[in-house]
């Protein structure tokens, strides 16, 4: 029988995605007896030209990370939908926009601004910026075109199925894989389309081991101000962990080693914004004898945005700062 | 609606009241006969503890140009303390939506009690004036389309 075709691609992302596929260890084994990679920068030397080739549909499955940031990306994101019949949005930034996603408080030409003007470690007296198209005597040579607003991936185009995550755990790789290859061999259904596949029902909470009692708290703190009781709920503690807002899927690993969750599994199911449902969480539990006093301690969170759309600004309702 | 405005805006106000105190607050300032801007859409809810920020996010992304919530007085809410949960929210999420670019003024937090229609009629008046001081928000209207800005990207091969 011949193999399945698969495609991996990194679009505005860090690479993590690529490691976190290969983290499935010596499981690869499986997936190259059943795929033949049709294209995987990272891991291989295809081109776009070989890609944009290809009959529509031809790759069996295509997992997609990275979020939208510019018009290479958005080109692929085009390319890799006609040519896959399951497209995968695969990690955080793809899903949701990820760390790259907070470039939305800003324009593209604040950006640009800060990295080769303001920033107080640049010396660019001639205030030289990159150019999207420059002429050399061999030719025009052009850069993507920079968005101003980061985009994920089903913002730009039809999306199969999610995996979560920054970057997706191994095991829930693993069983992903599993279920994709078993219907594609028609041993087994592929799951509903659209639906976030690699996750645990619940929240991060349901995972993690720390002991949970009653939420109120008088002061956030900050994770280098202290060490935290390796028992007790971080919240609890006073810490902003995303974990009562954040799908489950991760084992729970961050906070079993002291770290507050980041949310980087996005938003549990029913939730539609999970930044603005952890704000509304972190603010409720906020303790002291008058609304006064409750407002001044609320407030000293202190960046919102940062806090709790680290990973999913662009997929938020608002998306991103006024331009 | 009319359009009385200098400019021709009519603010579009969605507002959020407790149903035991400030949605009782607006109907005694209608059964009293008085006179309010028609432009806030009053949004029964059972405690203003109800309401967290996805509620004024929405909102906003569909269309509002600004959000009062309006609940009980501290000490009076039907549920105790649902009215404390509010009382962190709004700074907070005063705070986010500054950093989203927002004024200030388009969101507000009022204690209106039953009795008090004539504060809500007051308050209606003076977050509707003040939205039309701050103009249309049309918060989707920014979202373009801009891929139609990029350079043609079928060009020669790139190495990936
Ligand atoms: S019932 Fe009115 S604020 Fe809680």
């Amino acid at each position: 029988m011949s193999k399945f075709k698969f495609a991996m691609y990194w679009a505005g992302s860090c690479g993590g995605c690529e490691i976190a596929l290969l983290e499935i260890k010596e499981k690869i084994v499986e997936v190259d007896q059943n795929y033949e990679v049709v294209f995987w920068p990272a891991a291989t030397d295809f081109k776009y030209k070989d890609v944009e080739g290809y009959d529509d549909g031809f790759i069996d499955v295509c997992l997609f990370n990275g979020c939208i940031r510019n018009s290479e990306n958005e080109h692929l994101a085009k390319v890799l939908r006609a040519k896959s019949k399951v497209l995968v949005a695969f990690g955080a930034c793809a899903t949701m926009g990820g760390i790259p996603g907070l470039a939305n408080v800003a324009s593209a030409q604040e950006i640009k601004d800060l990295v080769y003007r303001d920033s107080p470690s640049i010396d660019n007296p001639d205030g030289i910026y990159p150019q999207e198209r420059y002429e050399v005597p061999e030719g025009v040579l052009d850069l993507p075109h920079m968005y101003d607003t980061v985009k994920t991936l089903d913002q730009t185009v039809d999306v199969d199925y999610y995996v979560p995550g920054c970057a997706p755990e191994a095991g829930q790789i693993a069983a992903v894989l599993d279920v994709v290859t078993a219907a594609l061999k028609g041993e087994g259904p592929l799951p509903p389309k659209g639906s976030t596949v690699g996750v645990s029902p619940k929240t991060c909470c349901e995972e993690c081991k720390r002991v949970k009692e009653e939420k109120k708290i008088t002061s956030f703190r900050r994770i280098w101000e202290f060490l935290p009781d390796p028992e007790k709920c971080l919240l609890e503690q006073g810490l902003i962990c995303m974990g009562p807002a954040t799908h489950a899927g991760c084992g729970a690993r961050c906070t079993g080693v002291g770290m507050p969750c980041r949310g980087c599994y996005g938003a549990p199911d029913g939730v539609l914004d999970q930044g603005a449902k952890m704000l509304s969480t972190v603010a409720s539990i906020v303790d002291a004898p008058t609304p006064e006093e409750i407002a001044v301690i609320a407030a000293t969170v202190p960046d919102p945005v940062g806090t709790f759309y680290r990973f999913g600004l662009p997929s938020s309702l608002l998306r991103r700062a006024r331009v | 609606m009319s359009t009385n405005g200098s400019n021709g805006f009519e603010p579009r106000l969605i507002g959020f009241l407790c149903r035991w105190c400030s949605y009782n607050g607006a109907d005694l300032a209608g059964t009293s006969r008085l006179k309010y801007p028609p432009n806030m859409v009053p949004i029964k809810t059972n405690c203003s503890g109800r309401i967290d920020a996805t509620h004024i996010l929405k909102a906003l992304k569909e269309g509002a140009d600004g959000v009062l919530i309006a609940g009980c007085h501290p000490g009076d809410c039907h549920y105790i303390n649902g009215n404390y949960r509010t009382a962190g929210r709004f700074p907070l999420t005063q705070k986010l939506l500054e950093q989203l670019g927002l004024e200030h003024g388009r969101v507000r937090l009022e204690w209106v009690s039953a009795a008090e229609g004539d504060k809500f009629a007051r308050v209606v008046t003076e977050f509707t004036e003040q939205i039309r001081a701050l103009g249309p928000l049309g918060w989707s209207a920014q979202f373009v389309d801009e891929s139609v800005a990029a350079p043609a990207a079928e060009k020669e091969a790139v190495p990936a």
